[in-house]
């Protein structure tokens, strides 16, 4: 048996539940952390970075599922839902820790920044895009809008993505690695997915 | 001449981190009290000043040359040598040259100034630093009449400072004042905190400390100070000219295009902190406001 069917083998036995239980772990681990002084001097701010980096992380696991599949032949999809709703997860709670903590609910500051403050902006414009994927990520949902117009809807990730990556590149002070990579990363696999060109015919 | 100015809280005159440490309690006892009596102002004024922990001070910095993360340079400034040390006097002075450390040190009378310090991204602390006034340093080589800025820059040492391998900003890093700004007396050159010699993440052996502009002007471990009649450039306007300006002083009313400045959040709060207002001058507007009559501070901000 190949490797790819091994690991297709075992992806199709693994139940997806225990998953989302293991990757919502940090989230008590975190908070711990941050009562605890692991977090280092300014608990709000690291926690509000940890968060953001998780979410981005797995909205980008989400996007190797389709090339995993189209070159190398390895089915995850049954991950994919469970990834963006992870992934959502994560960014609502990212949201939350900037509104409560952060923002201390200064809400006339914080409607100026969405609107003042580019890295701001668009990085709500990803949190807002995401929320019709997450809606919308149950099967009844899929039989409603049918597998096409699901499809389409989903494409929405991509615009999320690329807006979070975005977010990151513009929310550091100068020109840091870190985001840069992650975009790249982005980038690639957004490329990845791009419908094969037919070679030319040769005459 | 130093000591030309004194804190309005004279009770600050104690080094040991434990005096600070009682006074604190004591401090915030008593604005519990008066707060619920409601005449918070005055109390609230004192209790800014409150000074930061030692950890506070040294393990949250910006110090790109040591990594741009927070943690990043008390981890990784053990690797910056001081000693020796020299400070390069020279532009428009009567005696330009190379001055020792020691032989500033030597030249200087070491005092305490308790300063808020207000970072660009919205966070605050208070340190207790230690230290002499610039105008005393520049005294040393004489300040020219034509001179009308000072020039800064720090230490460029790539094999002790990991976080120049990385083009962040171009290094080294620099930055400027006014004269007037350089010799006013609350400009210190600080070579310590709460008595003990300045670390290593903070600028050792010895940087600049103007309280009443954003964090980045204080620039660390100065290794070359130029008086001229030009407006030197600063690393952050070369890097993000519409972000920053020359002056950068704080404003609650002029906002940074990435963060508001109206509120702060001083460190060491922890995850339930809360957001204070951002005081104009940085809470010094009394002794510096007349250094910018008649300049708009929204167009040189
Ligand atoms: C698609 C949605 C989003 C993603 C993927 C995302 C991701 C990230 C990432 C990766 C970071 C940097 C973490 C680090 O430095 O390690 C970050 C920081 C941050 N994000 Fe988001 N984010 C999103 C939406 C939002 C929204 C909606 C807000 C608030 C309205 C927000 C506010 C912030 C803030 C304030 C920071 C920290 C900036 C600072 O250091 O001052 N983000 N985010």
């Amino acid at each position: 048996m190949s490797l790819v069917d091994r690991i297709n083998g075992f992806a199709r036995k693994v139940p997806t539940w225990p998953l989302y239980i293991i990757y919502l772990l940090p989230v008590p681990w975190l908070l711990y952390l941050a009562q605890t002084g692991g977090l280092g001097r300014e608990p709000i701010k690291a926690l509000e970075h940890e968060l953001g980096e998780i979410a981005l992380q797995l909205l980008i696991l989400g996007l190797t599922i389709t090339p995993l599949r189209r070159y190398l032949g390895i089915n995850l999809i049954k991950f994919r839902r469970m990834l963006g709703l992870l992934a959502f997860t994560y960014v609502t709670l990212h949201l939350a820790v900037w509104v409560v903590l952060d923002m201390n609910l200064l809400w006339s500051q914080m409607w100026a920044d969405v609107w003042k403050r580019p890295y701001i902006t668009i990085g709500m414009a990803g949190f807002l895009a995401l929320v019709p994927l997450a809606i919308t990520s149950n099967n009844a949902s899929v039989r409603k809008l049918g597998a096409a117009g699901w499809r389409n809807l989903h494409k929405l990730t991509y615009a999320a993505v690329l807006m979070g990556g975005i977010h990151y590149i513009w929310l550091v002070k100068g020109i840091q690695i870190e985001p840069l990579i992650y975009m790249a990363v982005i980038v690639i696999l957004l490329a990845l997915r791009l419908p094969k060109r037919k070679a030319p015919q040769r005459a | 001449m130093a000591n030309r100015w004194t804190n309005t809280l004279k009770d600050n005159d104690v080094t040991p981190e434990s005096a600070y440490l009682n006074r604190r309690q004591l401090m915030a006892g008593a604005a519990a009290g008066v707060g619920l009596a409601g005449i918070g102002g005055q109390a609230q004024a004192k209790e800014s000043l409150e000074p930061n922990s030692w950890e506070d001070i040294t393990q949250y910095n910006n110090f790109y040359e040591f990594g741009t993360g927070k943690t990043d340079p008390a981890a990784n400034a053990h690797m910056l040598t001081t000693q020796p040390w020299t400070v390069r006097i020279d532009g428009m002075v009567d005696k330009p040259g190379d001055f020792a450390f020691e032989d500033i040190m030597k030249a200087m009378t070491i005092e305490e100034r308790i300063y808020r310090l207000r970072c660009v991204e919205a966070w605050s602390m208070v340190v207790p630093w230690n230290g002499f006034e610039l105008a005393d340093m520049l005294n040393l080589a004489g300040v020219q009449s034509g001179a009308k800025y000072v020039a800064f820059e720090t230490l460029l040492r790539p094999e002790e400072m990991p976080g120049t391998r990385y083009r962040v900003i171009d290094w080294p890093y620099v930055e400027g004042l006014r004269l007037d700004e350089a010799m006013h007396p609350l400009t210190i050159m600080a070579t310590g905190i709460y008595g003990k010699d300045i670390p290593n993440q903070n600028g050792a052996p010895l940087r600049l400390v103007v309280p009443w502009k954003y964090g980045f002007k204080s620039i660390k471990s100065v290794v070359r100070v130029t008086l001229t009649d030009k407006e030197p450039p600063t690393s952050w306007n070369k890097t993000l000219p519409n972000e920053y300006k020359f002056y950068s002083n704080v404003n609650p009313n002029v906002d940074h295009p990435r963060w508001s400045q109206a509120t702060e959040r001083k460190i060491g709060g922890g995850l339930f902190s809360q957001r204070i207002p951002t005081l104009m001058f940085n809470g010094y507007e009394e002794e510096v406001a007349p250094l910018y009559e008649g300049m708009d501070l929204v167009k040189h901000f």
